[in-house]
């Protein structure tokens, strides 16, 4: 087993190998870099020259296009980066890991809500649905899984800010905070409360747009499981159809559902580039995109390698959990 | 039933021709071609895909045909249609006397965009004076044909790099799995969103062209997912005794490949392509709302979602429904369409995974 693991370490660490490089050759192609979009004007008015823009790209590491050059920016770039510095953001104004590390966590309280919500959503509706199979109760709840899975996310938030913020107006449209309300520097709660008033949208969007996909997953396991021989015979027993259906069948279903839910967790951290972008909410994902427009290459970087890692060790994890989960797996 | 046409099948086949008459009088016999779309037809969701799918390509295809000849207009033609709008706008002060007034100020613009939905323009006109129903057509056009090449083209790279690396194996397979790997852990909005941010700010590529790019990028970013399809597949397929037949007729390996094994993955293929048309179109519609995707005066279906983002003002978000709520359904059903009919194809090609 260790070996396995091992085995899988190594081959994570070359997937990253092969993704840093290829995310850092695609961002500095980008032409128009940070300090072309922010000396454009400068260069424009006559305040500055070609010359010091040359300059300050120079400063940048960002001077040479060339392939041996981009290889050689990238070589320094992933020295640091293993040594734990990914360099400084040029929008932010600070190192990307500070960034990161302050924004990921309202990223990750609306995400890890929302993945809590789906699973109590979505596991129980899945075991219904499968229990009742081509009832009109899975029917319904199958075409409403697909088509939350169906609804872009930009498209769901505007409804939903259509309908409870405008119609109604009782949820706040966008932002974390309400700008208007002044509170006391102590008023901890008030403002807590404040915050999570503002998420309430988010969360729902997205837990609207993941629930689809874990019920559809829970009722085709669970149906897989249902029509094995050894259902049959726990029927036959005569056991009431409560205890057939969650503590023999549900049981065998929760080892591809603990695999799956546990390898989704690290992405969590990850934001949600389009839904946090919408609401105007500060999450990671909301930074990103920012950073993204304006050719930031230092935290296009360290972003979209954080991501990686992310997806690398959800792997890992489902892959630890396969084993954990069910005794007959041997992993070699 | 189905069971009784296979057994039907089978000894059709293999017998001869005495007790084939026997059998035809108490069954059909079915070729399986048949037999899949029997199956795929007895499933409600699927016929209901097929009907929505039939619907948003007349919908796209034959719409502007028909505006064209009833109205003689298309996609970009500007119609200014003179309107009074009332501005209401409220304010809230205190009098001398100490109560609070509200304060009303009316007045009257003449507004010719923004027209209200009627006989000439069942959706009314957008910001810029497009009839919104033309520009939903032509939307609908370019969503459907970026997600018919990109998946035509991710499933011709994946065949063919998961062919090899199923039938070759050893280090071919290794190599092409590690990139495959590679490939699969990008993340994709991000990465999407430099690739596009790049060819946008590209003077030297006419802005019509972004589009074209803009498939080669969905499809880098989605054959992998066909590749370890396809390997999957001819792992197992290869050490078939059929294979062992071909193996001893002395082909080259890529006729054994391309004509005996590929072919054998093809229902995998089908459902999966099926199931990834839906993708694309999410992917190619995020893109055009962020701006990134088909440029202005074209239409696509993400970009007139982007005229209720709210950071743009709430005007339209509140007022104007009709310039985005039809957009966004639109989405909804083609993506949809395709779930149900790629959910239909996987269930009527293996009636054992029934789900």
């Amino acid at each position: 087993m260790w070996n396995y693991l091992l085995k899988r370490v190594a081959l994570a660490l070359v997937i990253l190998f092969g993704v840093s490089a290829l995310i850092y050759l695609l961002s500095m192609l980008m032409p128009a870099d940070y300090i072309d979009n922010q000396t454009a004007a400068a260069v424009q008015m006559g305040a500055m020259t070609l010359e010091d823009v040359q300059r300050l790209k120079e400063l940048y590491g960002l001077a040479d296009k060339s392939l041996p050059g981009i290889a050689k920016s990238y070589l320094s770039w992933l020295t640091s980066a293993l040594s734990g510095d990914l360099g400084y953001s040029f929008l932010y104004g600070r190192p990307v890991s500070d960034v990161l590390s302050q924004y990921i966590w309202i990223s990750f309280m609306i995400a890890f809500i929302s993945y809590l919500l789906e699973i109590a959503i979505g596991i129980p509706m899945g075991i219904k649905a499968s229990v009742n199979q081509y009832s009109a109760y899975d029917y319904t709840v199958s075409v409403f899984a697909m088509i939350g899975t169906a609804l872009p996310s930009f498209f769901l938030s505007a409804l939903l800010m259509n309908v409870f913020a405008i119609r109604l107006g009782i949820l706040p449209l966008q932002g974390l905070t309400t700008a208007t309300k002044v509170f006391p520097p102590n008023a901890h709660f008030q403002i807590l409360l404040d915050k999570a008033w503002h998420l309430v949208l988010p969360i729902t969007v997205l837990t609207l747009l993941g629930v689809g996909g874990l019920m559809k997953f829970t009722r085709t396991n669970m149906l897989e499981v249902l029509n094995s021989d050894y259902i049959r015979t726990a029927r036959a027993k005569g056991l009431s159809e409560n205890v057939v259906t969650y503590k023999h069948a549900f049981r065998n279903t929760l080892i591809p559902l603990v695999t799956s839910l546990s390898g989704m967790l690290p992405g969590l951290f990850g934001g949600a580039m389009i839904t946090e972008t919408v609401f105007a909410i500060p999450g990671i994902g909301y930074m990103a995109l920012r950073a993204t427009q304006q050719g930031d290459i230092p935290f296009i970087m360290g972003y979209n390698m954080f991501l990686a890692i992310l997806t690398v060790l959800g792997m890992l994890i489902s892959d630890i959990m396969y084993m954990v989960v069910d005794p007959r797996v041997k992993l070699s | 039933m189905i069971e009784k046409e296979k057994a039907a099948q089978q000894t059709t086949n293999s017998s001869n021709q005495e007790v084939k008459d026997g059998y035809e009088q108490h069954f059909k016999v079915i070729s399986p071609g048949r037999m899949v779309a029997k199956r795929f037809f007895r499933s409600k969701l699927s016929i209901a895909g097929l009907y929505m799918i039939v619907f948003v390509f007349l919908f796209s295809f034959v719409g502007p045909l028909i505006v064209d000849a009833t109205w003689g207009y298309e996609e970009l033609e500007v119609f200014k249609i003179e309107r009074i709008a009332d501005m209401v706008s409220t304010a809230d002060f205190k009098g001398p006397d100490g109560k609070t007034y509200t304060y009303y100020d009316k007045s009257q613009t003449l507004v010719y965009f923004k027209a209200p939905p009627s006989a000439e323009h069942w959706l009314g006109t957008d910001t810029s004076g497009f009839d919104i129903l033309t520009r939903l057509m032509y939307g609908g056009r370019i969503s459907l044909t970026i997600s018919f090449i990109v998946i035509f083209l991710e499933t011709i790279i994946g065949v063919i790099l998961g062919g090899l690396a199923g039938y070759f194996g050893k280090w071919v397979d290794q190599l092409i799995m590690r990139i495959v790997d590679i490939f699969a852990c990008l993340p994709g909005l991000p990465v999407l969103l430099v690739l596009s941010a790049t060819i946008s700010s590209i003077e030297s590529i006419p802005a019509e062209h972004r589009i074209y790019y803009m498939m080669a990028f969905l499809t880098l970013m989605g054959w992998t997912g066909v590749a370890r399809i396809v390997r999957g597949q001819i792992l197992m397929l290869r050490e078939q005794e059929y294979m062992l037949a071909a193996e001893t007729t002395g082909i080259s390996p890529m006729h054994k490949i391309f004509r005996h094994l590929v072919p054998n993955t093809m229902p995998q293929l089908i459902v999966s392509a099926t199931l990834g048309l839906g993708g694309v179109i999410l992917y190619e519609s995020t893109l055009s709302y962020l701006g990134l995707g088909v440029p202005f005066p074209r239409a696509a279906w993400g970009s007139m979602i982007a005229l209720a983002d709210p950071s743009k003002g709430q005007e339209i978000l509140a007022n104007y429904p009709n310039m985005w709520v039809p957009a966004g359904v639109l989405i909804v059903v083609t993506v949809l369409g395709f779930s149900f009919i790629g959910d239909g194809l996987r269930d009527a090609f293996d009636p054992r995974m029934k789900r």
